[in-house]
């Protein structure tokens, strides 16, 4: 919980990482490419003071992640969208085993989503049911630019996703977090197309997708497509470390969001440890559209809850919100 | 692939040519990044540029290693082609570092293979329709620019912008660039053709117009914000290098006859 000025808000970190990036782990040159490229990220987007050395960044382990998000962090419940990456490093990105066996010496502050692969076939789909029936997991997490063997990459809409999509929506999965990526094949196309959302959104209305990255770098595209859909979400990952750099940027990308989408499907994170939360969230609850950008309504404090919190809770029910920490609604109005 | 309308013209030497250095130099700032809509030198992805008696080689570098490498080929080939065209420039060789690509992309470049010679069974067409793509999103955000600025003026309402032609438009920055941009795509660049039109040229219907003014500036800060992250990252990866982000390319001319 975080507290300002007598206002309070309940945080959910929607999109975090326990990562090994240490070179043990990594299987080749694209395993070091993939973490420079983070740590890049990181370094140009985060204050001078919350830099982080290149070993550290590397891996950090549990202690330091339930300090940074929950005692540091004001977080209240964290979301992990595990990222495989097999073919670049030797025990995955994400740590599987040590991520769930904090997920459970911590009840109630975590939830692990499940990661498939679609051209893994039926195996795959095999391997889904048993770990849903092991862990019961209610979100998944897609990354269609994975390289895989031969394959850089796959599309939402295609068949073997498709089949993946029929078999979550039967187990009740309801949230396909999708980072949408350079996917490759074809190269002629944009490499960056989040097409495919739009039509398995369509397709799929029982479940809710959260673009990760609000499709940057096809903001308009994404939004375009989540204006239609009313089951696609803004996942803010990336997108929220600009308030520090470019505060007006920032200014204009929460502009459109509202605009094109509406104030109950952006969802904050800090995609730790890309950032740590703690100034993410101290600075978006100061931010303010600047006066001078006429074009876009000043955003309220009950926004500012939704985006931190509620609007993910209402996608992870099973994260209990005090009550007071709920949006009062108004005597008289329709809930 | 480069279309022949795209190619710059060709530098002839004369008493008073510029140097070959800055004939170079002006030949890679035609090239643009087809997503960011800015010129490579601007971006600052060109690394350096050595010239000998045998001929020149560029090496060019992007933000990160896992930048499309679609958009790397294009920049890539593109500058070879520009590069190519100055008169008695010699052997062109262009090389793009540090990506996840760049042996593939180098050994292209050094065959002439082309774009589907470079990626065989990962590239299925050319990539023109790809490039006019980005070009049509580039003609979408300089026609906001100039009729947001022109409204912003009090030139003309939200209510009749659709009515604004491009006799309009005050002299300036905005406009030379929605020209340039209409006339990359096929569009007339008559004093008398409206200036909010679809990808096509076709006026916009009335009440289609708030919606796609709206949309056009939603491209507008996407290709904006998509510079600024590029510029900071590249910036970020090569601090510290000779040649920093935040800089334009070493430069070394070693050729005795000039």
């Amino acid at each position: 919980m975080y507290e300002k000025n007598g206002e309070k808000f309940f945080i959910v970190d929607a999109h975090v990482h326990l990562w090994d990036a240490r070179p043990q782990n990594q299987s080749n040159i694209h395993g070091k490419q993939f973490i420079d490229c983070f740590f890049d990220y990181h370094s140009n987007l985060s204050p001078e003071s919350e830099k982080w050395d290149y070993e550290t960044y590397l891996y950090y382990g549990g202690k330091r992640l339930m300090k940074d998000l929950f005692e540091d962090g004001y977080v209240d419940h964290a979301i992990f969208q595990t990222t495989l990456l097999r073919d670049f490093y030797e025990t995955n990105f994400s740590q599987f085993r040590e991520t769930q066996d904090l997920v459970e010496a911590n009840p109630g502050k975590l939830t692990h989503n499940y990661a498939y692969d679609p051209r893994d076939g039926e195996d795959g789909i095999t391997e889904m049911r048993k770990a849903h029936a092991k862990y019961g997991f209610t979100g998944v997490k897609l990354y269609t630019a994975e390289w895989h063997g031969e394959s850089r990459g796959y599309k939402l809409d295609d068949m073997w996703s498709r089949k993946y999509l029929d078999v979550a929506q039967e187990l009740g999965v309801k949230n396909i977090h999708v980072h949408k990526g350079p996917t490759i094949r074809p190269l002629d196309r944009d490499a960056f197309d989040v097409a495919d959302v739009d039509k398995v959104a369509t397709d799929y209305l029982d479940l809710n997708f959260v673009v990760e990255h609000i499709g940057l770098p096809r903001l308009e595209d994404f939004c375009w497509i989540a204006t239609q859909e009313p089951n696609v979400y803004a996942g803010m990952a990336v997108a929220m470390p600009f308030i520090h750099t470019r505060p007006r940027y920032f200014a204009q990308m929460m502009g459109e969001l509202l605009y094109w989408l509406d104030e109950d499907r952006i969802i904050f994170s800090s995609d730790y440890a890309l950032w740590t939360p703690k100034w993410l969230i101290e600075q978006f609850v100061d931010f303010q559209i600047p006066e001078d950008m006429t074009e876009y309504a000043p955003i309220t404090l009950d926004q500012k809850r939704k985006v931190l919190g509620l609007n993910a809770v209402n996608l992870y029910p099973h994260i209990q919100v005090p009550e007071e920490l709920k949006i009062k609604t108004p005597v008289g109005a329709n809930a | 692939m480069t279309t022949l309308d795209e190619r710059p013209t060709s530098r002839r030497s004369s008493p008073d040519a510029p140097s070959l250095e800055a004939a170079i130099m002006a030949a890679l700032d035609t090239v643009i990044d087809p997503e960011l809509d800015e010129p490579i030198t601007d971006l600052y992805f060109v690394r350096s540029v050595a010239v000998d008696d045998q001929g020149v080689e560029v090496h060019l570098r992007l933000p990160t290693a896992f930048c499309s490498p679609n958009f790397a080929y294009l920049m890539a080939s593109d500058a070879l082609d520009a590069l190519e065209m100055i008169d008695d420039i010699g052997i062109v060789r262009v090389m793009l570092d540090d990506h996840h690509d760049s042996d593939k992309i180098n050994a292209g470049l050094a065959a002439h293979a082309g774009y589907r010679g470079t990626f065989g069974h990962e590239a299925q067409d050319s990539l023109d329709e790809l490039r006019l793509t980005f070009m049509r999103k580039a003609h979408t955000a300089a026609m906001e620019r100039s009729l947001t600025s022109l409204i912003k003026a009090g030139g003309t309402t939200n209510e009749a912008v659709g009515k604004v032609l491009l006799r309009d438009l005050p002299s300036g920055q905005y406009k030379t660039a929605l020209l340039r941009r209409r006339v990359a795509i096929g569009l007339s660049a008559c004093p008398n053709s409206r200036v909010l039109v679809d990808d096509h040229g076709h006026p916009i219907p009335d009440d289609e117009i708030p919606v796609k003014l709206r949309f056009a500036r939603s491209v507008r800060i996407s290709i904006e914000g998509n510079g600024h992250w590029c510029r900071g990252v590249l910036a970020t990866r090569y601090e510290g290098d000779e040649c920093d982000g935040t800089s334009g390319p070493l430069i070394t001319n070693t050729r005795e006859k000039q």
